[in-house]
């Protein structure tokens, strides 16, 4: 499957600096004490191409396989099959250390991601003095720039995470993230732990830094607003794989898998009186070790077919992406026409 | 039949911390009638659970807790002593809390725990309350609800326990249910299924219900009534529609800025923001507890601050229309 590599506004930009091509990850699962181990696929034959200075919004329901893809990306899990690429060069090639100076992270939950007993200088230095990167006196320089560029003061070097709110706890994640910088930052849930007036703060702060430093971010969220707001690209996840991929105005206005479409209607918007969408979902998320037939997500498409239980949807290319469902297919019995 | 359920005047908590005071609660009016739903919507520390708990008589010893009124159908909450608000508890008002993942006891089955109250509060046998708890499993969408019964809270996805306590609550078929950020940890598919059962439900068993979140999507689409808090203060109170389309404190319409609007905001533009921070409640709190925070504060934030009223709608604020019209004409 080779999803449309996206049509980026400028040209010197157009080399993926992040690509995923048919990356599987299969575990293998014990069923009770005895019980033998059966494989779970976590992650699907995943191809994703991300070019420099992007946002690709990760979306999809837990269990979807999301934080088992940016485990992948953060060299903290090897892939079963497939390959991940920086920069043109494999990932598997590169040794932690190497990776650790491209990708970084960003935590859901600021509250457990810092070491409550080391100080915020401690805390945000540490990748320079893993990496050997200067001396004493140069880590306090860097630490003191990249702390006001997060928005925090230099005098909090010398305090603990605990005497922090989570909004600048937050930042220190950043920062932290930042020092080295890195090329690609993984945001796994960044704001969903943070009060509405902070999580608005962090997406200005990371819309921000993209911008300055031309950062490439996976931004894993449930919140499709957030994604919406910050993505340039998005990716839906159900049960391992990338079901629709598209720019993020394509996706947002023309949403064409049932799935997407359903996960957009289920977004709450603060405008009185509409009530609660009904998604038209089935309540039940597959069990992952026993994925349904045919198209994972027939049993709760409310288009579903007979043949959509039988045959696995292939990948289809859209303007901007690419889709995988029956109802888009051509050459399939359930197309459904070309629409605008 | 007009008659509130529920009626709280100037409820105040007060929790004694190390040199002073803290004012957790300071002075909170509000009634709601059977069918409603109230939705109070704040920030983490506003005190938005702590009233649920003082509602449900659940506090810790050591928060004072103090009320002008506070009636339950007649009853009143403020004298009610242990054996009473156990009657209650459960049976007449049930609460949902917001940590599926924690407030299910992991050694007792869900049908033992879906049964105790419903045994206990009501003159019905095991076999009743099992078939309570199916019919009740069946309602909130879990398959197969018979063979769930025997199964432990860890053999459950958070989505499915969350639903199971949500029957647990309706279990004895309750008159107000409080759920406090009832679907904060799910996924937004499973939030929206959530959300239209609780409405649904309470439609049907004609419920009265106190939902809290810090959500201001869900608020507008099931709330009946808002009440916006800030600092332990209803800083705006009125309809969905009135809090939504007139927001009148300027901390109403600040959190709204904050929240991206699908179709609305542009993407990638900069999202409103509060600047500030929420200040400390210990010692006396005079005045606007927003003055610190808001872009309209002048001198007189600091003394008292005048109620202004229209029909339902009310707010908090020395300016008479709370500066709506300022920020309109900037905009």
């Amino acid at each position: 499957m080779t999803p449309a590599t996206a049509t980026s506004p400028k040209p010197e930009t157009a080399a993926p600096v992040l690509e995923l091509r048919g990356v599987t990850k299969t575990y293998r699962v014990k069923q009770g004490l005895f019980g033998k181990a059966r494989p779970l696929t976590a992650v699907n034959d995943v191809s994703i191409s991300l070019p420099r200075g992007e946002v690709l919004g990760l979306v999809g329901e837990s269990g979807c396989g999301k934080s088992t893809l940016a485990k992948i990306l953060l060299g903290l899990e090897s892939p079963t099959a497939g390959q991940v690429l920086v920069d043109g060069q494999e990932i598997g090639a590169q040794d932690r250390m190497t990776l650790a100076r491209r990708i970084q992270p960003i935590f859901q939950d600021p509250y457990s991601s810092l070491n409550p007993r080391k100080s915020i200088f401690d805390i945000v230095s540490l990748p320079l003095r893993v990496h050997r990167i200067g001396d004493a006196a140069s880590w306090d320089k860097e630490v003191r720039k990249i702390l006001d560029i997060v928005g925090l003061p230099a005098r909090v070097m010398n305090t603990f995470p605990s005497q922090m709110s989570g909004g600048q706890r937050q930042r220190v994640a950043i920062a932290r993230a930042l020092i080295m910088k890195p090329e690609i930052v993984i945001c796994d849930e960044p704001t969903s732990a943070l009060d509405v007036s902070v999580q608005s703060q962090i997406l200005n702060l990371l819309g921000d830094l993209r911008r300055e430093f031309g950062l490439t971010y996976l931004f894993i969220s449930h919140d499709l607003a957030v994604v919406e707001h910050l993505a340039t690209r998005v990716a839906v996840m159900y049960l391992g794989r990338i079901v629709e991929e598209a720019e993020v105005g394509g996706l947002f206005d023309h949403a064409r898998h049932p799935y997407t479409q359903a996960l957009l209607k289920s977004v709450l918007t603060p405008e009185p009186g509409l009530g609660v969408p009904d998604t038209q979902l089935g309540m039940a998320y597959p069990n992952p070790i026993d994925p349904p037939s045919g198209c994972h997500f027939h049993p709760r498409c409310p288009k579903a077919t007979e043949f959509c239980k039988a045959t696995a949807p292939r990948a289809l290319p859209t303007p901007l992406g690419h889709v995988e469902c029956h109802l888009h297919d051509p050459t399939g019995p359930m197309f459904i026409g070309k629409e605008g | 039949m007009d008659n509130p359920l529920l009626s709280v005047r100037n409820l105040t908590l007060d929790i004694p911390v190390g040199g002073g005071t803290l004012h957790a609660v300071r002075g909170i009016d509000f009634d709601l009638k059977r069918g409603e739903t109230l939705c109070i919507v704040g920030e983490s520390g506003s005190g938005k659970s702590l009233t649920s708990l003082a509602l449900m008589g659940l506090l810790g010893k050591t928060i004072k807790r103090s009320a002008d009124e506070m009636t339950f159908d007649g009853i009143d909450l403020t004298r009610a002593n242990a054996r009473t608000m156990r009657s209650l508890r459960g049976a007449r008002m049930a609460m949902i809390f917001q940590e599926p993942m924690t407030s299910l006891n992991p050694a007792y089955t869900i049908g033992d725990q879906l049964t105790e109250a419903l045994l206990l509060h009501k003159p019905v046998g095991k076999e009743a309350a099992r078939a309570r708890a199916i019919e009740l499993l069946e309602k909130v969408g879990i398959t197969a609800a018979a063979s769930r019964l025997s199964q432990y809270p860890h053999q459950l996805s958070g989505g499915l326990r969350q639903r199971v306590m949500i029957a647990m609550a309706l279990m004895c078929e309750p008159e107000l249910i409080i759920a406090d950020e009832p679907t904060t940890a799910l996924d937004v598919t499973i939030q929206a299924q959530i959300l239209r059962l609780l409405y649904d439900l309470g439609r049907e068993m004609n419920m009265a219900m106190i939902l809290i979140t810090h959500d201001l999507g869900v608020v507008a689409r099931v709330a009946d009534k808002v009440a916006v808090m800030y600092a332990g203060e209803l800083v705006e109170t009125g309809s969905a529609t009135e809090v939504f389309n007139t927001p009148s404190h300027p901390y109403t319409r600040g959190l709204l800025r904050c929240i991206p609007l699908p179709g609305k905001t542009e993407r990638g533009s900069t999202l409103g923001t509060i600047p500030g921070i929420v200040p400390s409640l210990i010692g006396d709190v005079t005045g606007c507890a927003f003055r610190t925070r808001c872009p309209h504060a002048t001198l007189e934030c600091r003394g008292d601050i005048p109620r202004h009223t229209s029909g339902g709608h009310a707010f908090r604020c020395i300016h008479a229309d709370g500066k709506l019209h300022a920020e309109e004409a900037t905009t």
